[in-house]
């Protein structure tokens, strides 16, 4: 049996893209954490989180998201968003994360975004 | 005709293994309140919150503890209370730091307060730290609009 959380990794050149399925709360954002902290000390500070198979999410796996994205952008590189299904994209802007990170529709177009803002401007 | 009051009850061992249980039970208690898919999600999102609160800060994610969860609606409110005997957390009590603020901390937490007032009507916490710490999260439900001619 599948569990309720699973993180797909791949590359596409220098960027690491992690493709999320299944819930995203406190008791699966650890699994989500060690694999941020697993690119980051890989050094791959560029990072894509595909979030189209992301069923749900609580305040634990956005708290990943806000822990980390200083040290990835620190080091030239950003966490950038795509794929969010509504119920989850809602999520994200109750709280705001639409002004400080970049949220787009596709891999394609998080990939694109590395090309044409590779570092958050703020 | 007077509102009757329908009332549920779920105790679950504390470990964020249950967390999905608990929105279960909560998605099912809301889709019988009548509340639609957004403010299902939005209920769900909430107690969600305020039950990872209890197990990782109240009881610290001590699996011989309980969470109480007490559902009840009638026709114009749905209330949950999440009631514990732990250390007593309370989160309205702290400063709420900006969004801007908690990534230059590099805060891993800190947001779970401001969703559950964002998506809620109410928002009450009552602290009695190792006795009985009960957060009570309230929903108005909507009425349906008449049909127009």
């Amino acid at each position: 049996m599948s569990g309720p959380f699973a993180i797909e990794e791949s590359m596409e050149g220098e960027i690491s893209v992690l493709s999320l399925t299944g819930y995203l709360d406190a008791h699966t954002a650890p699994e989500f954490e060690r694999a941020i902290q697993h690119s980051i000390e890989a050094g791959r500070f560029k990072i894509v989180v595909e979030c189209r198979h992301l069923t749900y999410i609580s305040s634990a796996g956005l708290g990943v998201f806000m822990g980390f994205v200083e040290d990835v952008r620190e080091n030239g590189g950003d966490i950038k968003i795509c794929g969010l299904i509504p119920k989850v994209h809602q999520v994200f802007e109750l709280l705001g994360f639409q002004e400080l990170f970049h949220i787009v529709d596709s891999r394609s177009d998080a990939i694109q975004k590395f090309v044409d803002v590779p570092v958050w401007e703020g | 005709m007077a509102s009757i009051e329908r009332t549920f009850l779920l105790k679950v061992p504390s470990s964020t293994q249950n967390l999905a249980l608990v929105r279960e039970f909560v998605n099912s208690i809301g889709a019988q309140a009548g509340l639609d898919e957004r403010d299902l999600f939005q209920l769900t999102l909430a107690v969600d919150e305020a039950c990872a609160n209890v197990i990782e800060h109240a009881y610290g994610n001590d699996a011989t503890k309980e969470v109480l969860l007490t559902a009840n609606f009638d026709d114009n409110s749905l209330e949950i209370r999440v009631e514990d005997t732990g250390v007593g957390f309370d989160p309205s009590g702290r400063e709420q730091k900006s969004l801007e603020t908690l990534i230059a901390e590099r805060s891993k937490g800190g947001l779970g307060l401001k969703l559950m007032q964002s998506v809620m009507d109410e928002v009450h916490y009552d602290i009695e730290p190792g006795r009985k710490n009960q957060l009570r999260l309230v929903k108005n439900l909507r009425k349906p609009e008449p049909p127009t001619e």
